[in-house]
C-alpha cells in the first residue's frame, strides 16, 4: 500500500516545524510497511489532487501568506472537489485561515479557499501559549503550541477540540480548530502530529479508507510520543 | 541628582555582591535596581564614553562577536565597556555600565561594545545613541517572543531610524540585513564571503525567506554557505547583494579555522564556519573605527569564548566541549562541528523552554538531527525541561536516545560511562547552569 502526501508551498508556509508533521506521517506509514511518497508543490506548480491522499497546508508569516493567497484562486475548484470527495487535509495556523472565506487584516482582506465555512479577523494581542485541547474521539488530550493574531469563527462547524488550556479559535477560549469531512484545521503546531500520534493515525486511517476501502492500522509502540504528550497535558492542566 | 546617581551605583554594587554570595550572577538585577533609583543613569554614563559605542545585533554570534571585539580593542590598549556575560536586555546593559563606573558617577572608557537583544533595541537606543551597529544575521529564533521574523525586521528598522548618524556594519550575505541597510539609507560597510567553501556535510536545512523584501519575487542564489547566507540577487528588481568591502578569502576549516581578509591571514582554534563571520565582523568593525589592527592575530590565538560558547573542559579523563545551540541555524552549525570531529564521542542535548529560550520549541523539528546518525556518535542523552520532546524528535530521525531529566546526573553519567570525548549542546537557559557545573567539576570541587 502507498499513500501520497502533498505538501503545499513548503518554501513559503513552513514557519512552525511543519517538516515534523510530514516526517511523522511518513515514519508512521513506514513503520507499518506502508510506503509514503511526499510531493512538495511550489507556487505555480500544477497539483494533481486526484493522486493525493493527504494534503498539508502549513503556516507562514502574514507576508508569505499574502503571496500564497493571491495564487490560490487557480487551485480553488480542484481543491474543493478533493475536500468534498473526502480527501484528507491537515491545515495549520496560516493554512487553517486559508481554508476559510477570508482573513481580514489591518492591511486589507486576504481571500481564502472557501473550503470550509469559516472566517478569520485580525485581533490584538497575538494569542501565544502552550495549548491543550480535548476531543472525545481521541483517548489522549491533543497538545501543542499556538501563536496567532487571527481570531477564527467556525459558525456551526464542529471544532477540532474543546480548549482545556490556552486560547483556541478566538477570545472566547472555548473551541479550537475545525473538523469538516476529512479536513482538520487547527492553530496547534509544536509540531502537531508527533506528540499527538492519534491525530496522525486518524489522518492516515481516513486516507487509507478512501483509497483502499480499509483503514485498519497496525498498532505501534508509542511510549516516547505518549510520555511527551503527558508531560505537556500535566504541566498545563487547565 | 548627582547624589541619586551615586546611590544608584552603590546599590547596584551591593546587589551584585549579594547575588554573587548567593551563587547567582545578578547581572540583570543590579542594573534594574540602579535604573529604578535613577532612570537617567544609562544616558549619563553612556555619554562619558570617549570614542565610539558599537552595538551588536543579530540572531546568532552576538556574544562571541561582541566579546572578541572588546578583546581586540583592549589589545590595542583601549579601555572598553562590554556586557561580557551576554545579558543583553535593558537592565543587563545598564549593569555593565553601572558596575564599570566609579561611585562618584565617573566612567573611564574609550569604547563601549554592547550586544543587544533585537527586541530591546528600541528601548535601549534612546539612552545609548550608538555610533556603529553590527548586524550578524537573522535566523528563525524564539518565535513566540517576536511573533515572526518580519516583526524583528520592523523593530530593527525602527531602531535604526532612531539614531540617524549611526553607521552600519552588515553581513552582506544575509539578504534580510542587506535590505534593512538599504532602506535605512545609513552609511554601511558590508562583510561577506564571495567564494563557495567546501563545507562538510550536505544539508537539508530550512532556509529563512528567500524572497525579495523589496518586490516579493523569489531571490536567486548562486550558492548557499549555510542557512540563507550566500550571494543572491532579485530577478525582478534592482535588489542584489551589496558590495562586499571585507571579504573572507581562502577559508580553511580543518583543525580550527583560517582565512585572509585585506591580505591579512587570520587563524583561530575554534570550529565552525559561523566563526568566520564572527571574526570577519570584528575585523570590519575595527577597520571601520580606524583603529590600527596590529594585535588581532594574537587576540584570536588566546581568545577563549566565554560562557560556554565552544568552551572546553576536562573532567577526570573526559574531554568536554560545551556549546550553545538555540535555533536551527545555530544547531545545524553545531552538528557540523561535532561531526567534523572524527573520533568517537558521546552527546548530551539539553533543551529548556523558559521565557528566554522561547516557550515554543517546534524549531527542534527544523534541525537536521538526521546528520548525527553515525556510529562514531556512541550515545545520546537528552535532558532539560523539554528533554522528552528532544527524545521524540530523535526517534523520528531513527536515532535512539536516553532521557535523564537532571542535567548534572546526565553529565556525571557520561563522564563515568562514556568514551572520554563528550559534547554538551544546550539552549539558552541551560547554558549558565551547565557552565557553572562543568567549571566546578573541572576544579574537582564538590558539585
Amino acid at each position: 500500500m502507498k499513500l501520497r502526501i502533498g505538501h503545499l508551498y513548503p518554501d513559503l508556509l513552513n514557519l512552525y516545524g511543519d517538516r515534523g508533521n510530514i516526517q511523522c506521517m511518513k515514519k508512521r506509514c513506514e513503520w507499518r510497511g506502508i510506503s509514503a511518497e511526499i510531493q512538495e508543490y511550489r507556487l505555480g506548480d500544477r497539483i494533481d489532487f486526484e493522486n493525493l491522499d493527504i494534503v498539508l497546508l502549513g503556516g507562514g508569516s502574514d507576508r508569505e501568506q499574502r503571496i500564497v493567497c493571491e495564487k490560490l484562486k487557480k487551485i480553488k475548484s480542484d481543491f474543493k472537489e478533493y475536500v468534498e470527495d473526502s480527501g484528507s487535509v491537515i491545515a495549520i495556523c496560516g493554512g487553517y485561515q486559508l481554508l476559510g472565506h477570508y482573513y481580514d487584516t489591518s492591511e486589507g482582506r486576504m481571500e481564502g479557499l472557501s473550503l470550509v465555512d469559516l472566517y478569520t479577523e485580525q485581533g490584538n494581542p497575538r494569542l501565544i501559549s502552550n495549548i491543550v485541547i480535548q476531543n472525545d474521539h481521541f483517548s489522549m488530550p491533543v497538545v501543542g503550541f499556538e501563536n496567532h493574531g487571527g481570531r477564527t469563527y467556525i459558525g456551526e462547524n464542529q471544532p477540532f477540540g474543546r480548549v482545556v488550556f490556552g486560547h483556541g479559535n478566538n477570545d472566547d477560549g472555548k473551541t479550537e480548530g475545525v473538523i469538516y469531512k476529512n479536513v482538520i484545521g487547527t492553530y496547534l503546531h509544536g509540531p502537531l502530529l508527533p506528540k499527538n500520534p492519534e491525530v496522525c493515525d486518524y489522518l492516515l486511517k481516513n486516507a487509507l479508507e478512501r483509497r483502499y476501502g480499509n483503514g485498519e492500522l497496525m498498532p505501534l509502540d508509542d511510549k516516547e510520543e505518549i510520555e511527551a504528550n503527558t508531560y505537556i497535558a500535566k504541566r498545563f492542566p487547565g | 541628582m548627582k547624589l541619586r546617581t551615586m546611590f544608584a551605583i552603590l546599590s547596584a554594587r551591593i546587589v551584585q555582591k549579594a547575588c554573587r554570595m548567593a551563587g547567582r550572577q545578578g547581572v540583570t538585577l543590579a542594573g534594574k535596581v540602579a535604573w529604578k533609583i535613577d532612570p537617567g543613569i544609562l544616558e549619563k554614563l553612556a555619554k562619558q564614553v570617549k570614542k565610539e559605542t558599537i552595538v551588536v545585533c543579530g540572531t546568532n554570534g552576538k556574544t562571541t562577536t561582541n566579546n572578541l571585539l572588546c578583546a581586540a580593542l583592549e589589545a590595542e590598549g583601549k579601555r572598553v565597556i562590554c556586557n561580557h556575560t551576554g545579558s543583553n536586555m535593558l537592565y543587563g546593559i545598564v549593569t555593565s555600565y553601572v558596575l564599570a563606573a566609579k561611585v562618584n558617577g565617573k566612567l573611564e572608557a574609550d569604547y563601549a561594545c554592547i550586544e543587544i537583544d533585537e527586541a530591546s533595541t528600541v528601548k535601549v537606543f534612546p539612552h545609548l545613541t550608538p555610533d556603529y551597529m553590527i548586524l550578524t544575521n537573522l535566523f528563525r529564533d524564539q518565535l513566540d517572543r517576536y511573533g515572526e521574523i518580519d516583526t524583528t525586521i520592523e523593530i530593527l528598522k525602527r531602531a535604526i531610524e532612531m539614531v540617524p548618524d549611526m553607521k552600519l556594519i552588515v553581513n552582506g550575505d544575509d539578504a534580510l540585513l542587506a535590505y534593512l541597510a538599504e532602506v535605512s539609507g545609513h552609511e554601511t560597510n558590508c562583510f561577506g564571503v564571495n567564494e563557495p567553501v567546501n563545507t562538510l556535510l550536505k544539508s537539508n536545512e530550512v532556509r529563512e525567506s528567500g524572497f525579495c523584501k523589496k518586490c516579493g519575487a523569489k531571490l536567486e542564489y548562486e550558492f548557499y554557505h549555510y542557512s540563507q547566507l550566500g550571494p543572491y540577487h532579485c530577478p525582478k528588481c534592482d535588489f542584489k547583494r551589496p558590495r562586499i568591502k571585507y571579504n573572507a578569502a581562502d577559508i580553511r576549516l580543518e583543525n580550527g579555522l583560517a582565512f585572509t581578509v585585506d591580505g591579512k591571514q587570520l587563524e583561530a582554534d575554534y570550529r565552525g564556519f559561523y566563526n568566520v563571520y564572527n571574526i570577519l565582523a570584528v575585523y570590519s568593525a575595527i577597520s571601520s573605527l580606524g583603529v590600527p589592527v596590529t594585535n588581532l592575530e594574537a587576540v584570536l590565538q588566546r581568545f577563549s569564548p566565554e560562557n560556554g560558547r565552544n568552551e572546553k573542559f576536562r573532567v577526570k579523563n573526559t574531554e568536554i566541549l560545551l556549546n550553545l545551540a538555540k535555533n536551527p541555524a545555530g544547531f545545524n552549525q553545531n552538528i557540523d562541528s561535532v561531526m567534523t570531529d572524527t573520533r568517537e564521542k558521546d552527546l548530551i542535548i539539553v533543551i529548556n523552554d523558559n521565557a528566554q529560550d522561547g516557550k515554543d520549541i517546534s524549531w527542534l523539528w527544523d534541525v537536521d538531527f538526521e546528520k548525527i546518525d553515525d556510529e562514531r556518535v556512541q550515545s545520546i542523552v537528552v535532558s532539560g525541561i523539554r528533554g522528552l520532546d528532544m527524545r521524540l524528535r530523535l526517534k523520528y530521525a531513527n536515532i535512539p536516545s536516553v532521557y535523564i531529566e537532571d542535567v548534572k546526573t546526565a553529565i556525571e553519567d557520561r563522564i563515568q560511562n562514556g568514551c572520554g570525548n563528550l559534547y554538551v549542546l544546550v539552549n539558552y537557559t541551560a547554558l549558565y547552569s551547565a557552565h557553572k557545573l562543568l567549571k566546578k567539576m573541572e576544579a574537582g570541587g564538590k558539585v
